[in-house]
């Protein structure tokens, strides 16, 4: 898209329809795997990013080719900036993982709930997230530490399929280095070249350290990573009121009109994507829904 | 590797995380049967095909449990430290391991002799009872998470 055509989508009603994307424009990509990229958007002219809850999404238009919903993976910058990490998969993700510095890209949102940081406050904090789950949890883990002394210990289990895939890797060794945060990454599988710990999410729980009782948890990653590691929270004693998981289903509208994200008796990309275990627990193991 | 009996082992068995609570007359005889082991980085402690004859108790350091890959490239499935066990493959025929275990840190651990526990859970059943309760709540971890690994192979 040009710089004109740029400038005249900028100046166009949103109010005439809801599904109107805001032109941003790719400032920055780095590739965080071979099929991952984060790619920092800058709004265009005329065009104001609106804030957004860590766990929220947007709507990210490839023109021309289709709409997808990523999470917001980090702070809005000074002019605006939205930070999104997408991993290549279907024709619309893969042209947004291939989109250079330059490139004009569709925005609409922030949409869904967020992560409700207010329930964590005088509290541990655990963050579990597998794969592409850590992105949705990056921006909560930024606004937690900024107010480092209103939390108890926070507590981050990050596992992935293998070493490669791990994402924010140079970010990772500066969390890990802190002394105010305990960050455990772990991987599924890997080969001798890897020197950490290697067992999903759940095997790194029971060294978490954390009082149940006064313990919230945020949870995101693939839907099985989430069950089983909501079962050993929940067998470690945190309760079902204490612990949100992010789903993610096929967004179509993102405001609750279409029904693609129907997950029980919920639209996730209206009612969530953020959920609490007590409200979505009964249908994670619900095999119809 | 060294090798030692002392009155630290029973120490040391009686408030690891897996035999802490158990009843007193195992515990004694897992001390009679045991030895502690240190090893170095890339030091093995058991070999996939070899008799399974010792129970390991870790006590520092981290343990990676390796199989082979159709390429015989090796795999580490998970690691395991301070307070964890391995090496259950006695209680099954043929009593052979079935993967490796190495030392990736420098790991002090407590071997028993499986020969003194089957001889001990033989003449008393009841603590050969309290033993597989507290050893199936590892298995069933053990195999959960080898579940989550196939279920995640594709999705993550």
């Amino acid at each position: 898209m040009s710089s004109r055509a740029v400038t005249a989508a900028s100046q166009v009603d949103r109010t005439i329809s809801p599904y109107a994307p805001s032109p941003y424009v790719v400032r920055s990509r780095t590739e965080e795997t071979s099929d991952i990229a984060t790619l920092v958007l800058e709004p265009a002219s005329g065009v104001t990013s609106r804030p957004f809850e860590p766990g929220q999404f947007n709507m990210l238009y490839a023109f021309g080719i289709g709409e997808s919903a990523i999470s917001i993976s980090g702070e809005t910058g000074p002019s605006g900036e939205l930070t999104h990490t997408i991993q290549a998969l279907g024709p619309t993700s893969r042209a947004l993982f291939a989109a250079r510095p330059g490139t004009c890209v569709g925005v609409r949102g922030p949409y869904g709930h967020g992560w409700p940081i207010e329930a964590a406050v005088g509290k541990d904090v655990i963050l579990a997230a597998g794969g592409l789950g850590l992105p949705p949890l990056r921006p909560l883990l930024y606004r937690l530490l900024a107010q480092r002394e209103k939390y108890g210990r926070i507590e981050v289990v990050y596992g992935a399929r293998t070493p490669k895939l791990l994402v924010f890797y140079d970010e990772l060794q500066r969390w890990r280095a802190r002394n105010d945060l305990r960050f455990q990454v772990t991987v599924d599988v890997a080969g001798r070249d890897w020197y950490g710990d290697v067992g999903v999410v759940t095997t790194r729980l029971p060294d978490a350290r954390f009082e149940p009782a006064n313990t919230v948890a945020f949870v995101c990653g693939p839907e099985v990573m989430m069950r089983f590691t909501a079962q050993a929270l929940l067998a470690r004693g945190i309760g079902p009121d204490a612990m949100y998981l992010s789903m993610e289903r096929n967004m179509k509208c993102a405001i609750g009109f279409c029904g693609h994200c129907q997950f029980g008796p919920d639209f996730v990309c209206r009612d969530g994507p953020v959920f609490s275990y007590r409200r979505i627990g009964p249908y994670l193991t619900t095999r119809e829904v | 590797m060294t090798h030692g009996v002392s009155a630290e082992i029973a120490t040391a068995i009686a408030g690891h995380a897996f035999f802490k609570g158990l009843p007193e007359g195992l515990i004694a005889a897992a001390v009679s049967g045991a030895r502690e082991r240190t090893y170095r980085a890339g030091e093995f402690l058991l070999r996939e095909g070899r008799a399974a004859d010792e129970f390991f108790a870790i006590l520092d350091g981290k343990v990676a449990l390796e199989m082979f890959a159709a390429d015989r490239l090796r795999l580490t499935v998970q690691t395991v430290g301070r307070g964890d066990v391995i090496g259950w493959s006695w209680l099954a025929a043929p009593g052979r391991w079935t993967l490796d275990a190495i030392a990736v840190k420098p790991t002090r651990a407590i071997a028993i002799d499986v020969a003194v526990l089957r001889s001990h859970f033989a003449a008393r059943p009841a603590d050969g009872y309290e033993f597989l309760l507290r050893l199936v709540p590892v298995l069933a971890s053990r195999i959960q998470a080898m579940e989550m690994q196939l279920l995640e192979a594709d999705v993550l």
